[in-house]
């Protein structure tokens, strides 16, 4: 009877989870979709709760309520521009999770010949996993919050590394699951030692401005880690939950390698500059004296009161400098006198999948006049100013054109199309792919260089004085 | 350093070499601005308003030029009437003097300057690169111009620009011929445009054709294979075949055309006669036509610079000061032109002549009494005429994300995957026990697995873009359902039999410590996310 109950409550979260991704799909059923997955995780915690394995509930209502209020702090702290940081975080403890309970799993069980050798390699390839996910987010947390350099550790003969280290677990997974009961402890432990070093090298040898692939990557891993755990644990609400959060990580990852013309496996084994060569000059290069066009945040100002059409296209650099809200208000100004603003986003400018929207959402910036690269793109054309906040290589023409350049046939936001494009920068180097961007020497092209954030609040208060 | 700007004295100009605004640009730079009184009046420019942007007034013509280390100008030099001395020699020994001298024509002015021991910097001689755009006063009066010529066409035009159905009958639309598409040009291609005429335009070089089109213009197309992009922009002299290709084009349009504006030039040279008299007899009366080209002796034949010609009930207008018709937006340009030009040479600071900046040597006609033009030729390559930035063709077009293809791909993987694992299990088990329950309910899982997947892959596509990171906090928040796990390893006592600790109940509840922030941490950002997105 009570294994009925708990059945059916998995079968309902399961269904529930369903559900909660569906609900993703658009902004207005977004809330309740996340809604459902709160209700499916509550069943599914209940009734687990209430069957009758668990014979003690003191220690367990402490750890849940101290892990509850944990989590509730770092949701309720994180800055929106810090999410990356916190979804790197959050996937390392799925990863740390499985690995413990495999370790639990693999003390506790009584199981014997065939049941015992499938339990062992499911309880095997659980632990592995999870290490990798586990160490590996640790690593892409530590390089998203900039604690460790964004530059991909390229160690000689890494490649032969991998192997290597792939090839170990493999060769301790056969006297593994020869051993009976728990004499194979040590395999094990050793097994985790490895897949761990392997997830710190995997990720650490991946460039900063593929972040974004790597966390969607490690999303997929965790996912995969407690589908794996599932199978250990003979528990179908684990793996289909598990199935899901790995194909959605799967499915961004395509999303953001798409977006980058790269493939998956360049993205995970190549840092850049390693397989393509070293960032060629582009051909342009040997023209007169490439000099860029500067204007001051008062001239941005005026011809941005002039325009009818803008597009503001985010980078990263938006989210570093915080200027978000700043960006809100420029654009504020501007619709007030019935300039059409909008925003176009790449898939991958941030360090997130949909960071920018994220950004952009906290800031208040209404969701509809966020459009995404496919959508906006025919539109430059007609667009009077482009600004280009903190952004490089999403918006460079040498992607179309220059088949030297090392994100040649990436698909980039054809900016260059508009009347007028105003690349505001830091400073004068290249963007993160180390690219240089010919869009800058362009005709039609300004820059403003300096702080995103100081840039936009000075054109705000113009803005506002130029109106009155 | 002391910056004089003193009153245009050329007879009818209208324009002033600095606004209040650029003015106050100017002293932001750390110069120290004279104006002379009533400098801006014709421009709309009060003095009162250069005093409150930091400027002296000064009425005193002589002392104004005297105390000044820069001179900011819009014509040459000339006698001054009232003074009865000729300008550069107000100006005081060693200063420098900004303002269109067109050295090729005035020798005898370069030879004055060089008398003041001054270094006179020639607007006109600013070059064609994109560094000096900012600079370029020639562009930002041919614009002017441009535009301005539509304005005196329409005015001097008997009729609509824009065709209207009225109740008294349909006013069909003016046909504007505009010939030479550079800066002027263009601009009178928009002009007219906005006016309601329909435009078309002819250049010689084939590569305008597109700024042209993204006007709105037609442009007009000979059948001839020859290009005509010379140095610098401008357009070189054709040969004959192509003229007379070129002067059948032009007598048929003159049939159709009611506004014709010309404004081809080739530097260094008289204006090419384009628009011959038996074009001008050819068009409707009433027709107008505007000569930009007048100063340099007018593309027209029958133009009369500076003035309105009639020929057979055909305007010709040879103005030469367009312009100045314009004055204060074309002192507003011209002084900021002036502004970025100091700014180039360093400022008030370092402010230096320096003969190695490429921006600025070409206008450098004369230094410190010595002549410097023309220029050493430095190989100057054109800019890249087609505009090739401007419309790269998108040679590797990546195909919009697909869902099937790849959920093909993944579909087939898995699939292989579930094959695999049945073959291993047939392979090792089935003969031997068949079917062992273990084997069987691992598959059972492995159904569950594989049917998961697929109904995540499906169900995720859907996803808008917009809310992948939400998307991620939310499956942060569900993988934490590894807590079940933990759960079940942890729900026994802590102290195992033997009264030691048990550890993997341990393990387990450290396991739900960290899952369970992840379920509570994932929810709420993933809320908090949410409820930021609005409409």
């Amino acid at each position: 009877m009570e294994y009925i109950l708990l059945t059916t409550a998995y079968l309902v979260a399961a269904v529930l989870f369903i559900l909660s991704l569906r609900g993703l799909s658009s902004q207005e059923t977004a809330r309740r979709g996340n809604l459902y997955g709160i209700i499916g995780m509550m069943i599914a915690l209940g009734a687990t709760l209430s069957s009758h394995v668990i014979q003690q509930y003191g220690w367990l209502a402490g750890v849940i309520a101290v892990g509850t209020t944990i989590g509730a702090l770092l949701a309720a702290r994180v800055a929106m521009t810090g999410m990356p940081e916190l979804v790197a975080m959050l996937h390392s403890f799925v990863g740390l999770a499985a690995v413990l309970v495999g370790f639990a799993n693999y003390g506790a069980n009584d199981l014997t010949g065939t049941a015992h050798t499938i339990h062992l390699i499911e309880t095997y390839i659980a632990v592995t996993i999870g290490a990798i996910t586990f160490t590996g987010s640790v690593v892409a947390f530590l390089k998203l919050r900039g604690t460790l350099s964004g530059r991909p550790l390229l160690l000689p003969l890494r490649h032969l590394f991998n192997l290597a280290m792939f090839g170990g677990l493999i060769y301790l997974a056969i006297p593994l699951i020869q051993k009976p009961g728990l004499t194979g402890l040590n395999e094990l432990l050793i097994a985790t030692a490895i897949a761990s070093l392997m997830g710190i090298h995997l990720v650490a040898a991946i460039g900063g401005a593929d972040m974004p692939v790597v966390v969607s990557l490690l999303n997929s891993y965790s996912g995969w880690t407690a589908a794996a755990a599932g199978f250990m644990l003979s528990n179908d609400l684990l793996i289909v939950t598990g199935a899901l959060v790995g194909s959605s990580g799967a499915i961004l990852s395509v999303i953001m390698c798409r977006a980058m013309n790269r493939s998956i496996w360049n993205v995970v084994f190549g840092g850049f500059g390693t397989d393509g060569g070293a960032p060629k000059k582009s051909k342009g290069d040997e023209g007169p004296a490439r000099e860029v066009n500067e204007w001051q945040v008062e001239e941005v100002a005026q011809n941005l009161l002039d325009a009818k059409e803008v597009i503001i296209v985010p980078g990263y650099g938006m989210a570093v400098a915080r200027a978000q809200h700043a960006v809100r208000e420029v654009t504020d100004r501007l619709r007030t006198r019935g300039t059409n603003v909008r925003f176009g986003i790449h898939p991958v400018a941030g360090r997130l999948p949909g960071h920018m929207n994220v950004l952009l959402a906290e800031a208040d910036v209404p969701y509809d006049i966020v459009l995404e690269m496919d959508e906006i793109n025919e539109d430059f054309p007609k667009t009077d100013i482009v600004l280009v906040i903190g952004a490089n290589d999403i918006v460079n023409p040498g992607a179309e054109t220059d088949e030297s350049s090392p994100i040649y046939g990436m698909p980039v936001l054809q900016v260059w199309n508009a009347k007028h494009v105003v690349m505001m920068k830091r400073g004068r180097a290249a963007g993160y792919a180390g690219v240089d961007n010919p869009l800058f020497y362009n005709e039609n092209t300004r820059m403003l260089f300096g702080d995103a954030k100081a840039s936009m609040d000075e054109m705000a208060a113009r803005l506002k004085e130029l109106a009155n | 350093m002391r910056i004089a700007i003193p009153k245009e004295i050329y007879p009818e100009e209208a324009r002033v070499a600095g606004t209040p605004d650029t003015v106050k640009k100017l002293i932001g730079m750390g110069f120290s601005v004279a104006v002379e009184a009533g400098a801006g009046e014709s421009a709309s420019f009060f003095d009162t308003a250069y005093r409150e942007a930091g400027a002296d007034l000064v009425s005193d013509t002589a002392t104004l030029w005297a105390e000044a280390d820069i001179v900011l100008k819009v014509r040459p030099p000339i006698q001054h009437p009232k003074l009865g001395k000729h300008e550069t020699e107000l100006l005081k020994e060693g200063a420098i003097l900004y303002a269109f001298i067109y050295p090729a024509q005035n020798e005898e002015l370069l030879k004055k300057l060089v008398a003041r021991k001054a270094t006179a910097v020639s607007m006109d001689c600013v070059p064609r690169i994109s560094r000096a755009q900012k600079m370029d006063a020639l562009s930002a009066f041919a614009n002017i111009a441009g535009y301005r010529a539509v304005i005196e066409a329409a005015n001097a035009f008997g009729g609509f620009f824009t065709a209207q159905m009225t109740a008294a009958g349909r006013v069909p639309h003016a046909t504007v011929l505009v010939i030479g598409a550079g800066v002027a040009g263009l601009a009178a291609i928009g002009a007219a445009k906005g006016l309601g005429a329909q435009v078309r335009a002819f250049d010689t070089r084939a590569a305008t054709k597109d700024q042209v089109e993204s006007l709105g213009g037609k442009f007009l197309e000979l059948q001839f294979d020859e290009s005509g992009e010379g140095a610098g922009g401008y357009a070189k002299v054709m040969s004959k075949e192509f003229i007379a290709a070129e002067m059948a084009l032009f007598a048929a349009q003159a049939k159709e055309v009611d506004i014709v504006i010309t404004t081809a030039l080739i530097p260094g040279k008289p204006a090419p006669k384009l628009w011959l008299a038996e074009h001008v007899r050819a068009m409707k009366p009433g027709s107008v036509i505007v000569d930009l080209a007048a100063e340099q002796g007018g593309n027209c034949e029958l133009t009369e610079p500076g003035e309105v010609a009639v020929v057979d009930g055909v305007k010709i207008i040879g103005y030469t000061d367009l312009t100045s018709r314009l004055a204060t937006t074309a002192s507003q340009l011209y002084g900021t032109n002036l502004v970025h030009l100091l700014k180039e040479m360093g400022g008030c600071e370092s402010f230096c002549v320096d003969m190695e900046n490429d921006a600025v040597r070409p206008a450098v006609v004369c230094k410190a009494g010595e002549i410097t033009w023309p220029p050493p030729q430095i190989a100057q390559p054109s800019p890249p005429p087609p505009k090739p930035e401007a419309q790269p063709e998108p040679v590797a077009k990546v195909p919009k994300v697909k869902a099937p293809s790849a959920f093909g791909r993944w579909a087939t993987g898995l699939f292989s995957l579930a094959l695999v694992g049945l073959w291993v299990y047939l392979r090792a088990y089935a003969g031997a026990e068949t079917a062992s329950p273990a084997a069987l309910s691992f598959l059972q899982r492995l159904t569950v697995f594989v049917l998961a997947c697929f109904v995540g892959w499906q169900v995720i596509w859907n996803v808008t873009p917009a809310l992948h990171t939400p998307l991620m906090s939310v499956t942060n928040a569900i993988s934490g359902i590894i807590i079940v796990g933990g759960l079940l390893q942890s729900g026994l006592s802590p102290m195992a039999a033997d009264g030691g600790v048990n550890a993997p109940v341990i393990l387990g509840l450290v396991a739900v410590l960290v899952a369970m922030i992840n379920v509570a941490g994932g929810f709420l950002v993933t809320q908090r996310m949410l409820k930021m997105f609005r409409k």
